[in-house]
């Protein structure tokens, strides 16, 4: 392949035609695409920008810029933009750190143990994940209700009572993808670490947690993506705005005054946007590898 | 093996290094056993409070869970042995709780007639029925009060022979200690104007006996004894409105009913068989809506796989050409859509489309109201669009990754043979390329069989389908119609959404199974 490469570099000066029908098709497709992809966030980002915007004074591009919408956004009583924010993250980190705990600790005792029922574990395992949680949406609603009247504490409009429903999905989506990973690690580790007077927490905790950081980063992000983009549990759970979150929330600014606050979702927006997309595109790689692995397998 | 039969003076030394080994094990693992300990003392001392509320509040079932749970932890913790079980055991019980028990829970609302006015048992509506058509009892004594704010909302002060009694909406009067009274904060003029809606809403029961009726001002200063005109006859199990004489009684429906079908809401929620399966399949509004509505799922996710599928590897082959510059700036650039938040794509976009002010009529168009959103077909044209837009950037990853790993030799070797390059990708890239896809496809069908976000958050499921009667639009998909039905409007149908999400969960296993089939059969290509 380096061999293609230098040679190529190295060619003669090409005539526009040969340049054309060799890669300048390429970039004609290439700038089409590329406009297609952008062109809705640079549209979001611009009238972000716009003060004081309408949906119908958002569409000059860039026309304006100021930073009056994010003083609004922020100033807003009655849609607290920073608590949302705030949920969001608390929401999203904490499901996302306890779903790789749980997931880590299932995917190791089915990569390395052998025990009775373990097919069946791995089967129904991939079994109930075929099944979202949304889907019995109706259901959490009324069992968070009927236990709210005994707990609040895990009732209707709480965020802890919001974790424990992600938890319940985390294991059937995780397991697999990690158990795919653990099974990558040579069990002769663990066998000379046994021989060494290891126990089985200690090489867990101190070793193959370690060895299998790719993964554990990999379902981390994407519980974390999918914990803060679901907009169907999170809106049936938390009532109160205070305690929304950024999906539940920014849907209301827009339906229920769609036009005339523009700008200040689309400032919303940019801001619930910025932290998802930085961790993507900086863990990009790990993603698509996961992703594709965890589903191959 | 053979040790152990030999002679005794074999045996010691075995059995010292085996005290060793164990003794070892203890002293490394004497903070771990700390740390379990207290972790499980917390988490038991936790629960006993938890069994203890349960069983003040009534809720045995719940109690007896929770206890049976704790125990089944403790024995699995403190018990040697059953490695495999300490590992699993804290996934498993969310898993069994919010996943395996809410889809079975799922199954038994599906068999209910839960919803408005049928969302609570007999006794709570028995209750809610007489404390809410109450009128002033003729003649009564009038009661000066004092309103009152407390952490459980409004409360009514009565002073009567010399003794302060304090209640609210849920607690009947009862003496107060006049220490207690710091906890309330007295309403003055300002506030009883402020809240004069929840000042003449909030009724006091007069005390334990819901007959007694409750207490009620109208103005903050006075209440009076309200009682219900409605008189409930327990031996009977009827209801009987004072005033018109009609008798109310429990005909199986889940409500109180006169003899002409009157209902009395609100009522409790009943076991109503395959009730509300029967009336998806017959009654013809809501059939034509779920036909109409699981073609559109189907369609709509098929659709979604192939036009993402096609445009990510058509890209894939432009750009995975290696004389070509700046593919690594194209690639970043078109996975951003991915990366945006998919529910905020959809509301960026319902703007961006909107027939009035939005920007694809008013620049890209000049001024055309063209309804993108509105009208039943330019909809779905819509929803396809943006779910592209959404969806494009993984295929394109998956599909340039599945291309590289295809050996260049093979090709090489196609070309030596004579093939030309359309060839050399249609019968040897392609089908190696569907190898490593097909799971993906699969799955990503499956994701977008309930991709409620894009659906939802760009036309909420609009324009509404004419002529049915529930309000399901034309773009709606099967999971956008279950939370369309229990969660907005007014008129909740738990009961018939969770007979939808079964139907769902009967279709979803349908494709698992083919794709189960389908997947091996690809891997044996292989």
């Amino acid at each position: 392949m380096s061999t293609a490469t230098s040679i190529s570099s190295k060619a003669p000066k090409k005539t526009f035609g040969q340049w054309f029908a060799a890669t300048g098709w390429r970039h004609l497709i290439g700038v089409a695409l590329c406009i297609y992809a952008a062109f809705p966030l640079l549209y979001v980002l611009s009238a972000s920008l716009n003060p004081n915007g309408t949906l119908l004074s958002s569409n000059g591009f860039f026309s304006t810029v100021g930073f009056e919408s994010y003083e609004k956004l922020f100033a807003n009583q009655q849609r607290p933009f920073a608590a949302w924010f705030a949920n969001t993250m608390f929401i999203g980190l904490t499901t996302a750190a306890a779903s790789v705990l749980l997931g880590a600790l299932a995917a190791y005792s089915f990569s390395r143990m052998r025990f009775k029922g373990r097919r069946f574990g791995l089967v129904s395992l991939l079994v109930v994940q075929i099944f979202p949680q949304l889907l019995a949406v109706v259901a959490i609603f009324i069992l968070l209700t009927t236990l709210g009247d005994v707990y609040p504490a895990l009732g209707i409009d709480n965020q802890i009572a919001l974790i424990m429903v992600y938890l319940g999905g985390a294991l059937g989506v995780n397991t697999y993808l990690m158990y795919g990973f653990f099974n990558t690690v040579p069990i002769e580790i663990d066998e000379a670490a046994k021989i060494d007077g290891a126990g089985h927490a200690r090489i867990f905790f101190t070793m193959i947690l370690r060895l299998v950081a790719p993964i554990l980063a990999v379902v981390g992000l994407l519980s974390f993506i999918s914990t803060t983009s679901d907009f169907v549990i999170a809106s049936v759970v938390l009532v109160s705005p205070e305690n929304q979150t950024l999906a539940v929330g920014l849907y209301s600014y827009v339906s229920e005054e769609f036009t005339s606050n523009w700008s200040v979702f689309a400032a919303g927006a940019v801001l619930a946007a910025i932290p998802v997309m930085a961790l993507f595109l900086f863990l990009q790689k790990y993603i698509v590898g996961g992703l594709t692995a965890g589903a191959g397998k | 093996m053979n040790l152990k039969t030999t002679a005794p003076p074999e045996d010691a030394p075995e059995r010292s290094s085996r005290e060793k080994s164990t003794s070892l094990q203890f002293s490394g693992g004497l903070g771990t056993m700390l740390f379990k300990i207290l972790a499980l003392a917390i988490l038991d001392a936790t629960a006993v409070f938890a069994i203890f509320l349960a069983i003040a509040k009534d809720a045995v079932l719940i109690a007896s869970i929770i206890g049976v749970i704790t125990l089944l932890i403790n024995v699995i913790y403190l018990k040697r042995g059953w490695l495999p079980a300490k590992y699993l055991a804290p996934g498993a019980v969310f898993l069994l709780i919010f996943q395996v028990f809410v889809i079975g829970y799922t199954g038994y609302i599906a068999f209910t007639n839960y919803g408005s006015g049928h969302n609570s048992d007999q006794d709570d509506a028995i209750m809610s029925l007489l404390q809410t058509n109450q009128q002033r009892v003729p003649d009564s004594a009038s009661y000066p009060v004092t309103v009152l704010d407390g952490a459980d909302g409004l409360a009514l002060l009565v002073e009567r022979e010399g003794q302060q009694l304090v209640g609210d909406s849920d607690d009947p009067l009862a003496p107060i200690d006049p220490a207690e009274l710091g906890k309330y904060t007295q309403l003055n003029f300002a506030d009883l104007l402020g809240r004069q809606q929840e000042v003449t809403s909030l009724a006091v029961p007069m005390n334990e006996d819901p007959t007694q009726g409750t207490l009620r001002t109208s103005d903050g200063r006075t209440a009076y004894q309200y009682t219900s005109t409605l008189v409930y006859d327990k031996g009977a199990d009827t209801m009987t409105d004072s005033i018109t004489g009609t008798v109310y009684s429990d005909t199986g429906v889940g409500a109180y009913s006169a003899p002409d079908g009157e209902q009395l809401m609100p009522g409790w929620s009943i076991n109503v068989g395959f009730d509300n399966f029967t009336r998806a399949i017959t009654d013809s509004s809501i059939r034509s809506s779920l036909i109409s509505v699981t073609v559109w799922t189907f369609v709509f996710a098929f659709l979604s796989v192939a036009t993402t599928f096609f445009l990510g590897l058509f890209l894939a082959i432009v750009f995975n050409d290696l004389r070509m510059k700046g593919r690594k700036i194209y690639r970043v650039i078109s996975i951003l859509p991915y990366a945006f938040p998919a529910f905020l794509g959809g509301l960026v976009w319902a703007g961006m489309l909107n027939k009035d002010f939005g920007f694809v009529n008013q620049v890209l168009f000049n001024g055309a109201s063209i309804p993108w959103l509105t009208d039943p077909w330019l909809a779905k044209f819509s929803v396809l669009w943006v779910n592209l837009w959404l969806g494009f950037p993984y295929m394109f990853l998956v599909c340039t990754g599945a291309l590289q790993s295809i050996p260049e030799e093979l090709s090489e070797a196609a070309k030596i043979d004579g093939a030309k390059p359309f060839q050399i990708f249609r019968l040897i890239k392609m089908p190696l390329l569907l190898v490593s896809v097909a799971p993906l496809l699969i799955s990503s069908f499956a994701f977008n069989f309930n991709n409620f976000n894009i659906i939802y958050m760009l036309t909420e499921g609009g324009p509404r389908l004419e002529g049915g009667a529930m309000n399901v639009g034309s773009t709606d998909i099967l999971i956008s119609m279950v939370y369309k039905v229990a969660f907005v409007g007014s008129q909740r149908d738990y009961g018939l959404a969770s007979a939808f999400s079964i139907i769902i969960f009967l279709i979803v296993s349908l494709i698992a199974v083919i794709s189960f089939k389908q997947t091996k059969a690809l891997e044996e290509l292989n």
